[in-house]
């Protein structure tokens, strides 16, 4: 039996359906914004094609599921790793070549690659959405007296916050984070005390991808897995980074959920302006701190 | 943001190539609708307007908007909308569509010039991306239908533009007015200011000059241009559409900007024709021409930085 109530005149039931669609739409931001966070600490780059890595992790474990009997949980392994390996070839191919050009010429490529990975993808699978099946353990929900919580749902959130503070405590807090931040901040010095920077890059934005195609495994059973799953969300999460500022990878984090909840509010009680209102959050950020809430300098 | 600019240094003598080259394009404009087909010219012509304004802000002031549709495509739709519901005739509609343009170009122009380089290029995606969620939602753009139907009208009350040399000749006329407007923005001492800031904008503002008025006039400038250029479309083609306010049409106008040679005054023109040619060639394959695009940038970005027209001006020595 649930508790039925109202919240300024909104049931309870509403009011918490939309926090928990709010949240799982946070942590996709949260898990996509560090992403572009640690590539853009390393790379000095924006990484257009985020999404598109995205779509291809949802595209990826779609394909392990029908076209070769993977499930979910081996897909949360392989798949990560695999669109990573294509980071690799991608920084090494092309990114490497972009380092002494103003850093613009990184977005117009990263763009170039975003279109040729989508419009693959239009190709092969057309621009109409596949399921994916919520894994067999995680069917099913519970009831937690004021609503009811789907455990898949409830996994996705708890798991992308894990890998959150995974990443933040892997950067701020341990020796290959420290070297990390070192070559940052002044690479030749780094690569004086024998460390192999440009294979650091290198890994740093397979990492950066993995962590996009991570993200698409985790949201192919709530969305439909489509070519244009990517390009929708990235200009959402650009808009989180910028309200956030890039400075900071805790700041990333926190930016990305809060922004979520934010907008699953909104869902509620001005739904007409749900779509847009984190646009309209970044222009009062800009207006009034435009470093971002996180950002250092402008 | 040196490394931006492809242009050549300037030195002033070589200036006659501008004027040959321009003189080219009129000869060019003037034989084209009884070789190719007006529709097509006037289309290519809209977008080498479309990225010309582009050029202005990326190629002489190094700014970076991913967010050039917004313009274009409200532009259109209000070019539309007040021939077709208000009953404008042609050149009030497309006054209405520039003034859109210029109006929403000041508006994102103060928000997102308060960051730079590659925050400013997502921030003018963003705003874009909210103004086209706006119109597919608003009443008055028609949402999936666009505005279809639009009366082309009698310009001032004399010129029927439902001929289509008519059309052309006023599409033509109205362009390469524009151009050249363009291209005296550039050599004015208002331009030389931008390039300084496009330079070094530290340096700039040490010389005392308020950098930040200057980016915003420049940008309200080049909205207002792209603005002009969605208006003219609309009444071409007849049609305001989603597509004219989508990404995709702002990574467009970057890539005719960018295959033409950035920072080039004829480059945009040239990057315009190309693409609209290659695009109306790649329609039989269909599917392909988004990986086909995004190809094409990947490889301009890795090998053609200076694009056709900047490397046609470095190889001749000369200003183009």
């Amino acid at each position: 039996m649930l508790l039925m109530f109202e919240i300024f005149g909104v049931p309870s039931q509403a009011l918490f359906g939309q926090l928990l669609l709010g949240l799982i739409n946070g942590s996709f931001y949260a898990l996509l914004s560090l992403g572009l966070a640690v590539i853009f600490g390393m790379l000095n780059i924006i990484n257009f094609s985020h999404g598109a890595q995205y779509m291809m992790g949802a595209f990826a474990a779609f394909i392990l599921l029908r076209n070769v009997g993977i499930g979910y949980w081996p897909a949360l392994i392989i798949v990560p790793i695999v669109v990573g390996a294509t980071g690799v070839v991608i920084e090494r191919l092309f990114l490497r070549r972009l380092q002494k050009l103003d850093h613009l010429y990184g977005l117009i490529l990263t763009f170039g690659l975003a279109l040729i990975i989508e419009g693959l993808f239009r190709n092969y699978y057309g621009s109409s959405g596949q399921p994916y099946g919520v894994p067999e353990s995680l069917q099913g929900g519970r009831n937690l007296g004021f609503m009811f919580l789907p455990n898949y749902r409830a996994w996705v959130i708890a798991f992308s916050l894990f890998v959150c503070i995974g990443t933040w405590y892997g950067i701020e807090r341990t020796r290959l984070g420290s070297y990390l931040r070192a070559a940052t901040e002044n690479p030749a010095l780094v690569r004086a005390f024998g460390i192999n920077v440009p294979r650091m890059v290198t890994l740093t934005y397979g990492f950066g991808v993995g962590l996009a195609g991570l993200a698409g495994v985790m949201a192919a059973p709530i969305y439909n897995v489509s070519p244009q799953m990517g390009s929708d969300i990235i200009i959402v999460v650009f808009a989180v980074v910028v309200i956030g500022g890039m400075g900071s990878i805790m700041g990333a984090i926190i930016t990305g959920f809060a922004l979520g909840i934010v907008e699953g509010l909104t869902k509620v009680f001005f739904p007409e302006a749900s779509n847009t209102v984190i646009f309209m959050i970044m222009i009062i950020v800009l207006l009034i701190r435009p470093a971002g809430l996180f950002g250092r300098s402008a | 943001m040196a490394t931006l600019a492809a242009a050549a240094p300037v030195r002033r003598e070589t200036e006659w190539s501008v004027a040959v080259a321009g003189a080219a394009l009129v000869v060019f404009l003037s034989a084209a609708p009884f070789v190719l087909y007006p529709v097509f010219v006037m289309k290519a012509l809209c977008f080498a307007l479309f990225a010309c304004a582009f050029n202005l802000l990326i190629g002489y002031v190094g700014l970076v908007s991913f967010g050039h549709a917004l313009y274009f495509g409200w532009a259109s739709y209000l070019a539309a909308y007040s021939a077709k519901v208000w009953g404008l005739p042609p050149e009030l509609a497309i006054l209405c569509g520039t003034a859109t343009g210029a109006v929403l170009g000041l508006i994102a122009g103060v928000v997102a010039i308060r960051r730079q380089g590659i925050y400013f290029a997502m921030i003018t995606l963003a705003l874009a991306q909210m103004m086209y969620l706006v119109a597919l939602r608003a009443p008055m753009t028609g949402g999936e239908d666009g505005i279809q139907g639009v009366p082309r009208g009698r310009l001032l009350g004399v010129f029927d533009l439902n001929n289509e040399m008519t059309m052309y000749a006023f599409v033509a006329v109205v362009v390469l007015a524009a151009f050249f407007l363009i291209y005296r923005i550039i050599n004015s001492p208002f331009g030389e200011v931008l390039k300084a800031i496009r330079e070094n904008e530290q340096r700039a503002i040490s010389l005392g000059y308020k950098t930040d008025d200057y980016k915003l006039v420049a940008f309200v400038l080049s909205a207002t241009l792209a603005g002009l250029a969605g208006s003219l479309k609309a009444l071409v083609f007849q049609l305001a559409s989603l597509t004219d306010a989508h990404w995709t049409m702002s990574g467009e106008v970057v890539l005719m900007t960018l295959v033409g040679g950035l920072g080039t005054i004829f480059g945009p023109i040239v990057g315009a024709f190309f693409i609209v040619a290659m695009e109306n060639y790649l329609a039989q394959v269909g599917q392909w021409v988004l990986v086909i695009q995004g190809a094409v940038f990947v490889i301009c970005v890795l090998s053609f930085r200076r694009g056709i027209v900047g490397e046609l001006a470095a190889r001749l020595r000369v200003r183009l």
